[in-house]
């Protein structure tokens, strides 16, 4: 699997309230989530932002709140992967549950900025930035996670062991 | 190699001699609970994996966050899980009126006790690790998992011990703790890790203290808090459960990634600048800034809306009147509370000052209803976060603090010490 896109860039601490802010929470039908995603933090993201695209990020990332809508706005909207330096425990688990590729990745969040144009190999962990022609390897993930994500996430991981 | 008392609760869970850091397991869970926002949301997932949850006594629901419902779609939401609730005969549905705040809601009528492996659809789940608990918040899949197969995987934490001594100072409650450590090891000082509180300096802080630190864990990034199970807590768990307790205790030779020393007699009063709770600033050094004058004020939540918070608010409001330009929102967290406060003569107070008193609820804490800001407002709060919008407005601004300094910043009309509210 690969995704190839052009980068949102934002620094540390982007917490769940500015990612898809309470006011939204009446609702968790994906669409309406992700017409407001990022709308606290960049309100042009909605506008801007095309299939493929990727956010990368400083320190722990998606902190706060336990809100799946996060994770499920940002992949409604589009984002084909979130590479940051690190991640809040709840959005990590939370991203993996509904298949948004997450990387944890220090050098990548910081050789990356703003509209490059960046291209991911999910099974080699290989980050490519087009625009400035480098490299980066993300770490994999542990064995029992690749196990969850080729099931097509926990609710399918849970029914394929009964 | 020994195990933090985090450790040996997950190992006891997952049915193992013992489990290290890094280890990937499924734990057995004790709780599993969720709330009118992300409740309604796994109900169409845990129908995916069952008909039937794993256990009506073990599955709970508190309508909490957009209630008495805001709007007709907070409203649906409730509804779904109030109807699932009945049909799957659950045993723990709290409804408004009978109930309150999640968090503080499930110690006080008993729903969690000491030695037990929790989880709850809100991050601030960890509160429970006051009693001796493991307890963590999850997303809406991982609840919708535990719901149905009464387990769920967990990546078992490191640790860091922090070694609490000594007593703190009047004017000093787990709120201005919290706040100091956050503010010491950063947002993601704890990330992935249990926060394992330990020392003789703990006897001095009540279970409501403990409640508030356990609490704010997740603002350092923490998976847990944790606290060892004393005589106040058993005494706890004697006034409000019926359930039978386990009391682990760390290992001697328990690992940990950092010991961090607190001595709370040198911790002051303590307030969180926007827009991070680790963005600590003392008493001492805010009196020596600009006044920063207030909109708002909000005492409540399930970080701080407990008996000892309502009793200290109301100690330093008594005899007093909220400044002109401030609206001041108590909220209490469970209708028990609200009971007491009115028994105590602490309603007469609130309101004779000039505060609304409102019905528990999450509400304002984040920008849900009952205390909205608009652009430019500043708020001072005894909630637990002070992201950009929180509350309302993304101009709107929130200083985290103790239900003391939130009530003498109320008189005030600008964020205050509440050692000096007489001396105006």
């Amino acid at each position: 699997m690969r995704a190839l896109g052009h980068v949102f860039k934002y620094g540390d601490n982007v917490d769940t309230d500015v990612i898809i802010p309470a006011r939204y929470l009446n609702s968790f039908d994906a669409q309406e989530l992700a017409s407001h995603a990022m709308v606290d933090i960049d309100p042009d993201f909605v506008k801007k932002v095309q299939p493929g695209d990727l956010i990368v990020a400083n320190k722990n990332f998606g902190c706060g709140s336990s809100r799946e809508h996060a994770p499920l706005c940002l992949k409604t909207a589009g984002v084909s992967c979130v590479i940051a330096e690190t991640f809040a425990r709840i959005f990590y688990r939370n991203a993996i549950n509904i298949g948004l590729p997450i990387i944890e990745c220090p050098e990548a969040a910081k050789g990356i900025d703003a509209g490059d144009e960046v291209e991911i190999d999910f099974d080699s962990g290989k980050i490519y930035n087009r625009t400035k022609g480098t490299e980066f390897q993300g770490q994999p993930f542990p064995e029992f996670m690749q196990k969850l994500i080729a099931a097509g996430g926990l609710v399918k991981y849970t029914n394929s062991k009964k | 190699m020994g195990m933090t008392m985090t450790q040996k609760i997950l190992a006891a869970h997952a049915g193992l001699e013992s489990v290290a850091a890094g280890q990937l397991i499924e734990a057995k869970l004790d709780v599993v609970m969720a709330n009118d926002i992300t409740g309604p949301m796994a109900l169409p997932i845990v129908k995916q994996m069952s008909d039937k949850v794993f256990d009506k006594d073990k599955v709970v629901f508190v309508p909490d966050h957009f209630t008495p419902n805001k709007d007709i779609k907070s409203a649906e939401n409730s509804k779904a899980i109030r109807e699932y609730a009945k049909e799957q005969g659950l045993s723990w549905y709290f409804e408004q009126g009978k109930s309150g705040v999640e968090h503080a809601i499930l110690p006080e009528a008993g729903v969690v006790a000491a030695g037990e492996c929790i989880i709850g659809a809100d991050s601030h789940t960890c509160t429970y690790g006051a009693l001796g608990a493991f307890s963590t918040g999850v997303g809406t899949t991982d609840i919708a998992t535990g719901m149905a197969m009464g387990e769920l995987w967990f990546k078992v934490p490191s640790a860091i011990k922090f070694v609490l001594t000594g007593k703190p100072g009047p004017y000093v409650t787990g709120k201005d703790i919290i706040i100091h450590i956050i503010g010491k090891i950063g947002v993601d000082g704890a990330l992935y890790k249990s926060m394992e509180f330990v020392g003789d300096g703990i006897a001095n802080l009540t279970m409501d203290d403990r409640f508030t630190m356990a609490n704010m864990a997740i603002e350092a990034g923490a998976k847990n808090g944790i606290f060892p199970v004393d005589d106040r807590t058993e005494k706890y768990l004697k006034e409000h459960t019926k359930k039978e307790y386990k009391v682990y205790s760390a290992d001697e030779d328990a690992q940990y990634d950092d010991v961090v020393r607190i001595d709370l007699s040198e911790v002051r009063p303590t307030v969180a600048f926007p827009h991070l709770p680790g963005n600590a600033k003392t008493i001492d050094e805010i009196e020596a800034m600009d006044p920063i004058w207030i909109d708002q004020v909000v005492i409540g939540s399930c970080t701080n809306g407990r008996i000892t918070d309502m009793r200290k608010a109301a100690a330093i409001l008594k005899g007093h009147t909220v400044h002109p330009d401030v609206r001041v929102m108590v909220v209490p967290a469970t209708q028990k509370i609200y009971k007491q406060c009115i028994a105590e003569g602490l309603v007469d107070i609130f309101i004779d000052a000039g505060c609304a008193v409102n019905t528990p609820s999450c509400g304002p804490c984040m920008g849900g209803h009952m205390g909205v800001m608009a652009a430019g407002e500043k708020c001072v709060s005894t909630t637990n976060r002070n992201f950009v919008g929180r509350m309302g407005h993304v101009e709107s601004l929130i200083y985290l603090a103790s239900p003391e300094v939130a009530a003498a910043s109320a008189i005030a009309g600008r964020i205050a010490n509440p050692e000096k509210v007489g001396d105006r």
